[in-house]
């Protein structure tokens, strides 16, 4: 490399001078060490001005550099056969047939919600969008992971409701159906919920596009909505631990225009119809500058930026914040010289504006002018490639061990199931979420075919036989408990849950929501949640196509549950393999496939009863969790099941219960066990499925079971007498009834939204 | 029998209407977009669901003012058929073609469900498949379908008979007298919030849209022989 003097490029006037920033070691502010700092001036042979600062401290920020989880996420199996494309672009792309691929990824929007719940979580989901369609993609589908305090709280149910309405706000006016997800409810994030939103689009593989700047000369291209003063240091604010003062950063939340999104995404699936782009990328975090600098590092190309023709909604904006700003609805394309006119008239027929705003060039320098000035030249590998990273050391929390040794069965065993199942299906963790899903649009674009409330939604192919499961899953108290053990589940529990839908599990997304990296004992909850995971990513032959890392989620200095969420997206080859968790006929054989054990640690049955979680979480074997699934989905395609549910949260009586309640029938069950009763129907032992068959078929069933090594047990038949009854050992006999189980189901979180008035707090 | 389906920016429901005609009746069907005017080349028009111009202002507030409308007014006076649903029905209330006019839903959140509504009139161009007081599930999807109207207008759909569909069991928006669709006194222009068009396959939990579908085409091969 060619070593030339750089002259000094001085902030303007009105902006603290090179000299002021090192001086008051003002970078600090902006989430930069003094190790980083020295590290900045040496790649630029000179002192940094405040715009240009400002550019290393979102791209170097966790959010957009990955700086603290990059040794770790290179853990993760990222290819895989049918792997387009894996981590690294907007979104993850896996074949599936006839020319046609799915895209899709998570991410959280945790740090603003926190702030703004309603434009937090709606900002939210319109990131992930543009992350889809800026993929080429059509998207098809959008779930979410939410985890809020305890309903008690006013705050939390004002926090709760205004991120629900947000999600609602946005997914419904694009017309996209918010089909899955999942709430839980916990103390650990009374002050940090989670948000986490997730996208799945569809295109054929001529549409795939990229976020990348070729060609010297060739146009930088601003489409969508004007820059503004809102968002400002989103990326920075994200990646620090949220505090009392944290609400002073409102401003830092963007506000979202979804009808804007909408044309904006019609715009843009019409160029890459009309194959005008060269590459596409979604202006999200540290909006401009994100995008532009990671669409030159990924060409090997320089760009000039002309901040003058960037349309903007304020006046006298400095470059500082023009750069800076995470304003929504924006994108940024990359065409051939010559063709801007075609960009343009798509635009102005969707009504849109659109600029050129730079070029690219030669070299790798990213140039910045603004009045006619130079305000920043930075080498742009320098904000991509070279972004530091960071091996944190880790420790095991000095608890960890004592809290394993903790007993949870001996606690729990002698609890009446008769008394605690009503309970347990009443909580609201494991309540009917229609509350949530009935205010998001189901069934827009009309290729719904499970709709939430199962155990994955399905979204069918038009004009093909195919369908998609799509799922969210993340237990955090087992991963509390055990990070390694807990992450396995994550992956493991999801893969089941696109199975009984009827799905071969594809891959994966993920978002990994933890506390402050800087924590030994998080980073090491980190690093083993990762290990876990992807074991069971590569057993489960799901890699991990994409995603994204919250870290610093704490309140007052404390850390959250550790919470990797899994979004997974399972392949159905035929319609007619669509499977739901409703028991259909009277009759029908109700099968366990699987093994329970004495499995009670960060149970639901242990939250409900002692208030807290402690001991062993359930163990995940892959070679069982394997079986168990291929098994299911043998069966399914052989046209033996009628109804499949994974047994989970709340164990097999939950599972019955659901099973139940959502087919409108009965059961009666009838078990042998050597374990308890209550150990029996609440146990949270992994790698269990239940389904239903036709009575005649139980032979054969069980054949191709042992073929697999999975234990298979008939335990009851479907009824249609309204009842659930259970009876375990010929002896101890339970009697519920489905109306009043389905009645304390759905009434579990509109009753605890209901606040008495003259409740405090 | 040639349909028009009107395309507004924020219009999204467009496609599945679009896919209705095509997979339940196999007639033509045309996205037109919002900045034409003429329509005179279509024997029906479907205003799709979605929200029109964002819909900021008044759900269907600003769609009035499009050039398209025009064309959906001439339209509706010759006698041709026109249904506007969820977001069109709003269209069709502000543009004077209904009467009444669209509050928030009661409860003050969107709601998205299957509902059960019971054909209150099946002597429409739309219904005439269905029996008189029939059952049917059809989904819902809004957060403004509490359909409003004062006393005098509530008598007169009562009187005209213009009331078509009503909410079954609990009413999921606070609609006046539970409406869920009305039409004009001619019967030649349908509002109605739910989606029929989201009910034609087993598989979406309902195909009770379908004879909706057929009578529009039934009530066309009638009147103007096979189109």
């Amino acid at each position: 490399m060619v070593q030339h003097e750089q002259t000094q490029i001085e902030s303007l006037p009105f902006e603290p001078s090179a000299e002021e920033i090192k001086k008051q070691k003002l970078y600090r502010d902006m989430g930069i060490t003094e190790e980083e700092y020295t590290k900045i001036c040496g790649f630029m042979e000179r002192l940094p001005n405040w715009t240009e600062i400002g550019i290393y401290s979102v791209m170097w920020s966790e959010h957009c550099s990955y700086k603290n989880s990059k040794p770790l996420l290179k853990k993760f199996p990222t290819s895989g056969e049918h792997v387009l494309q894996g981590p690294g672009e907007g979104a993850g792309v896996i074949d599936i047939g006839d020319g046609q691929a799915v895209v899709f990824k998570i991410e959280s929007h945790n740090h603003p919600s926190a702030v703004e719940p309603f434009q937090g979580a709606a900002t939210g989901v319109g990131g992930i969008i543009r992350d889809v369609f800026s993929m080429g993609a059509r998207p098809v589908a959008l779930l979410n992971s939410l985890r809020f305090g305890r309903l008690e709280s006013s705050r939390v149910r004002y926090l709760f409701e205004q991120v629900v309405a947000g999600i609602a706000h946005y997914g419904n006016c694009m017309g996209i159906p918010t089909v899955g997800g999942e709430v839980m409810f916990d103390d650990t994030y009374e002050g940090n919920p989670l948000v986490n939103a997730m996208c799945v689009g569809v295109l054929k593989h001529e549409e795939l596009q990229k976020g990348i700047a070729t060609g010297v000369g060739n146009p930088l291209i601003y489409v969508g909505a004007s820059t503004g003063r809102d968002g400002i240091h989103g990326a920075t604010f994200a990646s620090e631990e949220l505090n009392e003062s944290s609400e002073e950063k409102r401003p830092a939340v963007q506000v979202g225009d979804p009808f804007m999104e909408k044309l904006l995404l019609e715009a843009c699936l019409e160029m890459v119809e009309k194959e005008i782009l060269l590459g596409i990328q979604d202006m999200g975090a540290a909006g401009l500058t994100c995008s532009s600098a990671e669409m030159a590092a990924k060409g090997n190309m320089g760009l000039d930026l002309d901040l003058d023709r960037v349309p903007q909604r304020e006046t006298g904006m400095s470059p500082y914040e023009i750069m800076l700003s995470e304003s929504q609805e924006r994108m940024l394309v990359v065409v051939e010289q010559g063709r801007e006119h075609e960009v343009h008239a798509i635009c102005e027929k969707w009504g849109l504006q659109s600029a050129v705003v730079g070029q690219v060039t030669e070299g790798n320098r990213y140039r910045i002018s603004y009045q006619g000035e130079r305000v920043a030249d930075i080498p742009v590998s320098t904000l991509v490639d070279d972004a530091p990273v960071y091996q944190r050391s880790q420790k095991i929390p000095d608890a960890y061990h004592e809290m394993q040794k903790f007993d949870a069965e001996a606690d729990l065993k002698d609890l009446d199931p008769q008394t605690w199942l009503p309970r347990v299906i009443a909580s609201v963790n494991m309540g009917s979420k229609r509350f949530v899903y009935q205010q998001y649009d189901h069934m827009v674009r009309t290729s719904t075919a499970v709709r939430p409330g199962s155990d994955a939604a399905v979204i069918v192919i038009r004009d093909t036989e195919k369908a998609l499961a799509m799922t969210t899953d993340g237990n955090s108290r087992y991963v509390f408990l055990d990070p390694e053990q807990g992450g396995r589940i994550a992956v493991a529990e999801s893969a089941r849950n696109v199975v009984c839908a009827g799905a071969q599990p594809l891959g994966i997304t993920d978002c990994l929501n933890f506390g402050s990296p800087e924590k030994e004992e998080v980073y090491w909850q980190l690093a083993k949640a990762i290990d876990g995971m992807a074991t069971a990513c590569r057993e489960l032959e799901t890699p991990v196509v994409g995603g994204n890392v919250s870290l610093y989620n704490e309140t007052k200095g404390a850390p959250i549950y550790p919470t990797p969420v899994v979004g997974m997206v399972g392949l159905i080859q035929k319609r007619e393999h669509i499977t739901t968790q409703a028991f259909k006929a009277d009759g029908d054989e109700i099968v366990l496939l699987g093994e329970t054990l004495a499995e009670l640690g960060g149970s639901e049955l242990q939250l409900l009863a002692s208030g807290n979680i402690s001991g062993m979480p359930p163990h995940l074997d892959m070679e069982k969790e394997k079986a168990v699934q291929q098994l299911t989905l043998h069966l399914i395609q052989a046209g033996f099941v009628r109804s499949a549910h994974d047994v989970a949260e709340g164990g097999l009586a939950l599972a019955l219960a659901e099973s139940c309640i959502s087919g409108g029938v009965g059961a009666h069950i009838c078990m042998e066990t050597k374990l308890s009763t209550t150990t029996t129907l609440f146990s949270e032992s992994q790698s269990r499925i239940v389904i239903t068959i036709a009575k005649e078929q139980m032979e054969e069933v069980k054949s191709i079971a042992d073929q697999y090594g999975v234990p298979c047990q008939a335990i009851g038949k479907v009824s249609d007498d309204a009842y659930l009854n259970i009876e375990v050992n010929q002896a101890d006999v339970y009697r519920f009834s489905i109306q009043e189980l389905s009645r304390l189901n759905e009434e579990a979180i509109p009753c605890a939204m209901n606040q008495s008035l003259t409740t405090m707090n | 029998m040639r349909f028009a389906v009107p395309i507004f920016p924020g219009s999204n429901c467009d496609i599945d209407c679009i896919k209705a005609v095509e997979d339940v009746l196999g007639e033509p069907v045309s996205p037109v977009w919002h900045q034409e005017s003429d329509l005179s080349g279509y024997d029906a028009v479907i205003l799709p669901g979605g929200f029109s111009y964002g819909d900021y202002l008044r759900s269907g507030a600003l769609a009035q003012f499009s050039p398209i409308m025009k064309g959906v007014v001439k339209a509706a006076q010759e006698g041709k058929l026109v249904i506007g649903i969820c977001n069109g029905f709003q269209m069709l209330l502000e543009m004077g073609l209904l009467p009444g006019a669209m509050l928030q839903n009661d409860h003050l959140k969107f709601r998205c469900d299957i509902q059960e509504l019971t054909v209150s009139l099946n002597e429409t161009p739309f219904t005439s498949l269905y029996e008189q007081n029939e059952s049917i599930r059809i989904p819902i999807a809004h957060g403004q379908g509490n359909y409003f109207c004062d006393d005098k207008t509530r008598q007169e759909l009562e009187e005209h008979d213009q009331i078509v569909f009503r909410y079954q069991g609990e009413n999921p928006n606070g609609s006046t007298a539970a409406i869920a669709g009305i039409c004009n006194r001619e019967r030649n222009v349908l509002g109605m919030m739910p989606h029929p068009e989201r009910a034609i396959v087993e598989w979406m939990g309902s195909v009770d849209g379908v004879r909706l579908f057929q009578s529009m085409l039934k009530h066309g091969e009638e009147n103007h022989g096979a189109a």
